[in-house]
């Protein structure tokens, strides 16, 4: 059994995109709601943020109680800036820099997303 | 006695036969309509939230019986078929005959379908009417997981995309033009808004004509060019109107070249007992397909005809319009693109957000003449008020689109700076002077009575937000405090939109946000409105289950690593053994980890995602039902064994206990409710450190409310005494929806009955002596959530599409490799945090 921390994770920006990794199919993400994919060892939330027209992704790990329950949270907006609440104790990051809005944990990693003839892509660096 | 005869039964000729009877004589005139449809006017604007749920019915205008209350006939299935003006009659479809002294043309508009070969094909539809959707819906169905084309990129084609694409097809929007929304948008706005939607799945194919449609019999793919084809299952012609105006030529009134019936600014046709309104009539020219327009238009004639010859047609109409339900904010207003000897431009764009607002403004900068938003509108109401209204322009008139509102966007002002006689409901013509006026002078309070007394905001909706600002400002200047609201997207308390969910019957979370708050939502307003859709419609969690809080989102409570507890209902804490002995072999099946709960019912933790469905499949063979341990919602009612066993006890605490568990359960409610019945005084149900408790005494039951145990602990207050069972129960249904009608957002009964002004006896005078004259509403109300109840569970076990979320991965078989249990007394338990 392997527990990964959090170093692990570590954001991506769109121009340190190495390799598009073909999720899943677009129709596997609710509107407005998450799901998890697996990817090598990590396990990255997708966020179909229908509302904006955005997509969004990062770890699901919640740096706060090391449990993979991101994805499974509930996203909105703060000051109009993309947001997912942790479904266990309510911690919010923000989904556009993984910055925690409603204290002082780590923030979590995020990684680009793009959508190809129905095909939800996650941008990693290796 | 005059007759006035209405030709269509739509959007405007209902509003006609509204703002008529409003104001005529009903003993003077007598009106008669007729409807080609079979349905009585709805709202055409809205067609599309037929999709959502295939109710006709709340699309409808009024219903039926308005139009007999107001003495008004009406014939629907029955079209007009000809005009004859010497004898000013009409006949129709059923060979009928009838005279007129006015004649209203009503009759709206037709999908334009242009001559190509091939769309008599099966598959291809139109999108007008509700026969036309319902005739989609079920060919798309046959067709799902397939592509559907939309043949026009305009508004309504725009829409109608997002319709085909809920209905599980892959959108292609096929448009001629090389941009999207031509007539209301500039190139780089459109590419804007192109961009956008294609990263939501929608696809664009630009300056296309289509030659032919192919397939043999039914559609299977459309024809551009010689090598240019697309494969599709389905289209859906969106390609502009054509005035239905066949009754006005044969009848030889003037007609405008390119169709339509001419009318002066009386909406007089060239006959001047004829009047035309709405989207047959041809007026400057134009054929207006909108409604607001269509409105005014009717309200023209009605005064025409009533002799208020001062009543005439705006010379300029407005066609501002905003995109509703794609997701994504389009508007345009006044001069959206101009040549640049007119004004000047100032133009914000931001590719990476998909932004792009632009307005034009005069040489002299004091006026503004029109603009574009795409991404983001929140402002085009306030835009669009400084446009008509000519307002005065700030110093630097960029500052009103960078920089949104609530970032220090200051420089609108708010909605209270405009002049009273700004228009800001166009498709009732209200003011903002009539909106403040009926807040300071007629007492109303919130959005429902105003909309009720103004008739603001009852229309296409848009106006919501304003009118809802100049409410609450109208409100602050009278002194009252202005309430408790949600969260930062709704400026409404819980029971406030409670009422607008009531009253526009709005069914979804996204409606609700776009029409009457802010932005996208937060953790907060999500579940607060999922439990009041709950409360109302008596819908289960799993029908928009991204608002949920997780535990309502996957039906079971989430523990500390991760992983869920099941907790089936056993009402009133009464097992067989048959059951223990079932569901003690699911829980050793699955490794659960089992203990007996507070609520006298069995808790079983452990459960991974996946396996869910699984054990709640084999529990729901065995006959239990989901205990709703998860929901905001009916927990338990405990008790003690009672007269059945109990040698003091005075009644049958067990009986009454099961019945009223499982008269409440699965009502969801603003926080968690329990219930306890006692048998006798001695209170071993601990009845009254329940929300509702029962003891028996004497005589009857004693009934209690607005209890808690917890970090809090209230003792519950006696509510009636010594009553019979049938009367107990009756006052707390009362209670309950009393009390889900008017709470806060988390608020257990204890602390609500606390604020409630008047406490204990106020809630007796409503509950029992009907001081309020609700007690019906509040009984019928808690009847009809009784009569529907749903284990959701069933539910979810049942349903393919609700099953496959109970999944870790989406991508793998594999489950979650960090969750870890350690051994504990023979049982097990998550491992410690890391
Ligand atoms: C999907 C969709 C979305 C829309 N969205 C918007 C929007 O967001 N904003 C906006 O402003 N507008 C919108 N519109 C346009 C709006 O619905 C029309 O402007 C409005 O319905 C026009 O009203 P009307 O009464 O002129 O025509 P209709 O509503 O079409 O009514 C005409 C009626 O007359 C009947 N009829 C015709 N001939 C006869 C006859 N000879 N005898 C008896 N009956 C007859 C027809 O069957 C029809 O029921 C939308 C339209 C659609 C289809």
């Amino acid at each position: 059994m392997t527990t990964l921390g959090l170093s692990t994770y570590k954001t991506v920006t769109e121009e340190d995109v190495k390799f598009w990794f073909k999720a899943a199919s677009v129709s596997k993400f609710p509107s407005n709601g998450g799901a998890c994919i697996k990817y090598k060892n990590k396990q990255i939330a997708i966020f179909n943020f229908t509302r904006e027209g955005t997509w969004y992704a990062c770890q699901n790990l919640c740096p706060h109680k090391m449990e993979m329950v991101l994805s499974r949270g509930m996203i909105g907006e703060e000051n109009m800036e993309a947001k997912v609440a942790c479904p266990l104790h309510k911690n919010n990051f923000s989904l556009k820099t993984g910055k925690h809005l409603n204290g002082d944990l780590e923030a979590i990693a995020t990684y680009p997303v793009k959508v190809k003839d129905g095909f939800v892509y996650v941008g990693f660096s290796e | 006695m005059q007759t006035i005869i209405v030709v269509g039964n739509g959007m405007v000729g209902y509003k006609f036969c509204e703002k008529f009877v409003a104001q005529a004589d009903t003993k003077k005139y007598k009106l008669i309509v007729f409807g080609e449809e079979p349905r009585v006017a709805y709202d055409r604007v809205h067609l599309s939230e037929f999709f959502e749920d295939g109710d006709a019915e709340r699309l409808s205008l009024a219903p039926r019986s308005w139009y007999q209350e107001n003495t008004i006939e009406l014939y629907t299935n029955e079209r007009v078929s000809e005009i004859n003006r010497a004898t000013k009659t009409i006949s129709t479809s059923k060979n009928r005959t009838f005279s007129y002294d006015h004649l209203v043309l009503a009759t709206g508009s037709v999908p334009f379908v242009p001559p190509i070969r091939g769309v008599e094909k099966k598959g291809v539809f139109v999108y007008r009417t509700i026969e036309d959707l319902e005739e989609t819906l079920a060919y798309a169905n046959t067709v799902k997981g397939g592509k559907a084309a939309i043949l026009g990129g305009g508004l309504l084609g725009l829409e109608a995309a997002k319709a085909v694409m809920d209905m599980g097809l892959e959108p292609h929007v096929v448009e001629f033009a090389p941009k999207l929304m031509p007539r209301q948008l500039d190139s780089r706005s459109s590419k804007v808004l192109q961009v956008k939607l294609e990263s939501m799945g929608i696809n664009i194919h630009l300056s296309k004509a289509t030659n032919q449609i192919l397939g043999n019999g039914k559609i299977t793919g459309m024809e551009f060019g010689e090598d240019d084809t697309l494969d599709v299952d389905m289209l859906v012609i969106s390609a502009g109107i054509r005035p239905r105006d066949e009754l006005g030529k044969s009848a030889g009134l003037d007609m405008g070249t390119r169709g339509g019936i001419v009318v002066n600014n009386k909406m007089e046709t060239s006959d001047p007992n004829i009047v035309a309104i709405g989207e047959v009539a041809l007026y400057n020219q134009m054929i207006y397909g909108l409604v607001a327009p269509g409105y005014e238009m009717a309200q023209v004639a009605v005064d025409q005809i009533l002799g208020k010859e001062e009543t005439k047609m705006a010379a300029e109409i407005d066609m501002s319009t905003k995109l509703k339900l794609i997701g994504v904010d389009v508007a345009s207003f006044g001069t959206p693109f101009m040549p640049s000897d007119k004004g000047h431009s100032i133009i914000f764009e931001n590719k990476t957000e998909s932004l792009y607002k632009r307005i034009n403004v005069s040489h002299d900068g004091k006026k503004l003449l029109g603009g574009i938003l795409v991404g983001e509108a929140d402002d085009y109401n306030m835009l669009l008020q400084m446009y008509q209204n000519e307002m005065p322009l700030p110093e630097n008139p960029e500052a009103l689109i960078i920089g949104g509102r609530g970032e220090g966007g200051v420089s609108f002002g708010s909605a209270m700076d405009l002049p009273d006689t700004a228009v800001v409901c166009s498709c009732e013509a209200v003011t903002k002077g009539a909106i403040c006026c009926s807040v300071l002078e007629d007492g109303n309070e919130n959005l429902k009575s105003v909309a009720q007394a103004t008739k603001a905001a009852t229309g296409c909706g848009g106006c919501k937000p304003m009118v809802s600002d100049l409410i609450t400002e109208s409100l602050k200047t009278l002194g009252k405090t202005v309430k408790v609201q949600i969260c930062e997207h709704f400026e409404y308390s819980r029971q406030e939109l409670f009422d607008i969910v009531k009253l526009r019957g709005v069914q979804d979370y996204d409606e609700l946000l776009d029409t009457v708050g802010t932005g996208h939502g937060c953790e907060v307003c999500k579940p607060a409105v999922a439990a009041i859709f709950a409360s109302i419609y008596n819908e289960t969690a799993n029908k928009q289950n991204t608002i949920q809080d997780t535990n309502d989102r996957y039906l079971a409570n989430i523990q500390r690593n991760g992983t869920y507890s099941v907790v089936p209902r056993v009402a009133g804490g009464e097992i067989t053994p048959k059951q223990l002995m079932a569901m003690g072999r699911i829980a050793q099946k699955y490794d659960l980890y089992t203990k007996i709960t507070g609520g006298q019912r069995i808790d079983m933790f452990g459960a991974k995602l996946h396996e869910l469905p699984l054990i709640w499949e084999e529990l729901i063979k065995e006959g239990f039902e989901t205990g709703q341990a998860y929901g905001k919602s009916l927990r338990t009612v405990k008790s003690c064994v009672g007269s059945t066993w109990c040698r003091y006890g005075m009644d049958e605490s067990v009986s009454f206990a099961v019945e009223i568990e499982n008269r409440y359960k699965g009502i969801r409610s603003p926080h968690k409710f329990k219930g306890g019945v006692s048998g006798c005084i001695r209170e071993c149900a601990e009845a009254r450190g329940k929300d509702f408790g029962f003891i028996a005494v004497e005589g009857g039951w004693n009934v209690y409310v607005g209890g808690n145990g917890g970090a809090n602990p209230k003792h519950a207050i006696l509510l009636a005494e010594k009553v019979d069972k049938e009367t107990a129960i009756k006052y707390v249904d009362r209670f309950i929806m009393f009390y889900i009608k008017t709470a806060l957002p988390l608020q257990r009964t204890a602390p609500w009955l606390e604020k409630l002004e008047g406490g204990i006896t106020y809630l007796q005078n409503v509950v029992i002596n009907d001081s309020l004259g609700i007690v019906e509403e509040l009984d019928a109300e808690m009847q009809a959530l009784v009569d529907s109840y749903k284990c959701e569970w069933k539910e979810a076990v049942e349903t393919p599409e609700i099953r496959e979320r109970y999944t870790h991965f989406v991508n793998s078989e594999e489950t979650d490799d960090n969750i870890e249990f350690v051994s504990l007394r023979e049982q097990k338990m998550p491992k410690e945090w890391a």
